[in-house]
């Protein structure tokens, strides 16, 4: 997994509440065996007008033209919810998107995003409200900078926080099977006092 | 003498299966069991291959093919080439990796979250997790039942365990008994349209009260199964002699005298009566009615002898917003009685409501309209969780019932439940569907997903419309 240090990056505001993992990649796109190729299908029934996703909505605003390098999503509550598909936070990340801001996200989806190296940012509603407020016209960037757990733009900065290993793991890209791996010890002596039924 | 401060459920599996807790690091918590199914294991399987890494414990591992599969033909390649590479590649994998599998046709195939449970591969005390986020399903037995993404379903290959963070605790507790005509399904509907669709988010749930402990295992899967609905991590039923009968001698679970002990074990297992928790929420059982959802979440429900509601109802601004974007989806005027709905799709399955009480439920309703048939405009399927399913289905002439009264009688599988096969809605047909989840677009493109019980679905396809049946 690749480390995740600082990162300055243009946000897109995406004003919708409960996006859903099947907003996020409908299901006709889940059928791969491989962790890439999502990304053209990112968000595709609002991104594309037709079902075969070849005329670009441009209504939609992750297509607008000032918005093509944006590397920050900006999200209202409960972001993420539903399936448990990781093929959600592939397809984000294979976008373009490091970072997600929202002010609530689905427990799975959180983890899946710190597994592959996103980082999810949970704020205040107020706080996201006033990033709204700031972002149209594709005049937001932030700096994000997780080792400080803060977010600046300008004049403006933003405190977050992060389970410390979740953190650490992001900052410095931790293989997480290797990890558990070196435990394998711990996990045996556990075996063994295990009742015969379980 | 010592005294314990009291425990939830959640704090007795939790410390049960706590490997290790070490400083600066996310706890480390045991798997007993772990489900997989064609579409989130490929990735996983690629990397531990690239990492030459076994799979640490294959017995404890047991993998099903379910998502993808047709339910008109037993054949691989029956839902497209996409679906075939994955359910090869769910072979190929298997079998190198030393994981049984139920594959097309096999007597044992079925959707993980049913056969977990019917084959004695779920049970009390454990924890179970699974590549799908319905995994909850299992919490119905005490176990604690969890959804996980790709990367985490490597990482219990590997080592048999995850990290995990420790959640909070919630108390829902369903007072009395609920009427007659209302099913598991009408129960959670009613907690999720209390609770809101993110209610739960970063919880786990303890279901418990009478009109919880009143039902069949199967109806408490259907409770636990929508969990994941309201946001929560898992839900959690106490396991009782109910559960312990059910077990008993189910093909995977354990027996004899190790079977005794277990029950020691389960019957310890029930939260302590003066645990705190973090949340509690009462309902009255008598207060829930038959419900159906209107908009493109499952919190956005109401009972049937309701009306659509009007954005004007809700006073949170991002409430209001939803309703007016899910009523335009849905096409739906406010004010509109939930019984002159009219609908043109029935779908019957899914792990929420696919087992054989679910098909008996449905069978029993399509009886009472003695005689009457599926509506012309309308197209109704029945598809059963599993083979398991299928032939006690078949044995009991249920499937004559509903083939008689124009109903499809499908192989089993997830099919309309999220479509991934050929089992999908076209733009604008609206479903009664007894599935779990209400997305804009989860059954097809534009396609409109009213979640109901098996009793409201059966009644929708035979009059075309949702039905007060106890009006
Ligand atoms: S039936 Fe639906 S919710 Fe259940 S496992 Fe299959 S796809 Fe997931």
């Amino acid at each position: 997994m690749e480390k995740f240090n600082t990162h300055t990056g243009l946000v897109v505001p995406l004003d919708v509440a409960n996006v859903d993992t099947d907003q996020i990649i409908p299901k006709q796109f889940l059928q791969k065996t491989e962790r890439i190729g999502f990304g053209v299908h990112l968000f595709h029934d609002s991104r594309y007008l037709d079902h075969e996703g070849t005329q670009v909505n441009p209504e939609f605003i992750i297509n607008k033209p000032e918005y093509k390098d944006a590397s920050i999503l900006l999200a209202r509550e409960n972001f993420g919810c539903g399936s448990s598909r990781e093929h959600a936070p592939w397809a984000l990340q294979e976008y373009g998107f490091k970072v997600i801001l929202s002010s609530s996200f689905a427990d799975i989806f959180y983890g899946n995003c710190i597994n592959i190296g996103i980082l999810p940012i949970k704020l205040s509603e107020d706080e996201i409200d006033q990033l709204f407020k700031l972002s149209p016209n594709a005049q937001l960037t932030l700096k994000v900078d997780l080792p400080n757990n803060i977010i600046t733009c300008g004049e403006l900065s933003f405190k977050f926080s992060l389970n410390e290993f979740q953190q650490y793991s992001l900052e410095n890209g931790v293989d997480s099977v290797g990890w558990t791996l070196n435990k394998l010890d711990t996990i045996k002596a556990f075996e063994e006092k295990m009742p015969a039924w379980q | 003498m010592t005294i314990s401060t009291p425990k939830t459920m959640y704090e007795k599996l939790w410390q049960s299966h706590l490997v290790e807790a070490a400083e600066g690091e996310t706890p480390l918590l045991y798997v007993d069991r772990h489900l997989i199914h064609e579409v989130t294991s490929p990735q996983a399987f690629a990397n531990l291959r690239f990492h030459k890494r076994p799979v640490r414990h294959p017995e404890r591992t047991i993998a099903t093919m379910d998502h993808n599969i047709s339910t008109r033909s037993i054949k691989i390649d029956a839902a497209g080439e996409g679906a075939a590479n994955q359910l090869r590649a769910l072979g190929i994998n298997c079998k190198e990796f030393g994981i049984e599998l139920f594959d097309m046709g096999h007597k044992n195939q079925g959707i993980a979250h049913v056969i977990g449970p019917e084959l004695g591969l779920t049970l009390p005390g454990t924890i179970i997790v699974c590549g799908d986020s319905h995994t909850a399903t299992h919490g119905a037995f005490g176990a604690l039942a969890f959804g996980i993404g790709t990367s985490e379903v490597e990482h219990v290959f590997a080592t048999q365990t995850l990290r995990q963070n420790k959640a909070k605790t919630m108390k829902i507790e369903v007072k009395g008994h609920v009427g007659a005509g209302i099913s598991a399904k009408d129960i959670i509907l009613a907690i999720i349209g209390k609770t809101g669709s993110a209610g739960a988010t970063g919880y786990v749930v303890e279901y418990c009260g009478e009109a919880i402990e009143a039902l069949s295992m199967e109806e408490r899967m259907t409770v636990c199964n929508m969990s994941i609905e309201f946001g929560a991590k898992a839900g959690l039923i106490a396991p009782d002699q109910t559960t312990f009968d059910y077990v008993e001698g189910k093909e995977y679970a354990p027996k004899g005298e190790i079977f005794k002990q277990a029950v020691v074990d389960w019957t310890n297992l029930k939260s302590d009566d003066d645990a705190t928790f973090d949340a509690v929420l009462t309902l009255n059982a008598k207060d829930i009615k038959a419900q159906v959802t209107w908009g493109t979440n499952p919190g956005q429900v109401i009972s049937v002898d309701g009306i659509v509601p009007s954005p004007e109802d809700f006073s949170d601004p991002i409430e209001k917003e939803s309703c007016v974007s899910a009523l335009n989806y849905m096409g739906l005027t406010a004010g509109t009685k939930m019984t002159d709905i009219q609908v043109n799709k029935v779908f019957i399955g899914s792990c929420t409501n696919s087992r054989i009480e679910d098909l008996r439920a449905a069978a029993g309703i399509v009886q009472q309209f003695q005689g009457q048939r599926v509506v012309d405009n309308v197209d109704a399927i029945i598809v059963p969780g599993s083979y398991r399913v299928k032939e006690q289905a078949e044995s009991e002439g249920l499937d004559k019932i509903f083939t008689e009264a124009g109903f499809e009688w499908r192989l089993p599988g997830c099919s309309m439940c999220l479509g991934m096969n050929d089992d999908v809605l076209e733009e604008g047909d609206r479903c009664a569907s007894t599935s779990n989840r209400n997305f804009e677009g989860r059954q097809g493109r534009g396609s409109r997903t009213h979640l109901v019980s098996p009793e409201m679905a059966a009644a929708a396809a035979i009059t075309g419309h949702f039905v007060d049946l106890n009006a």
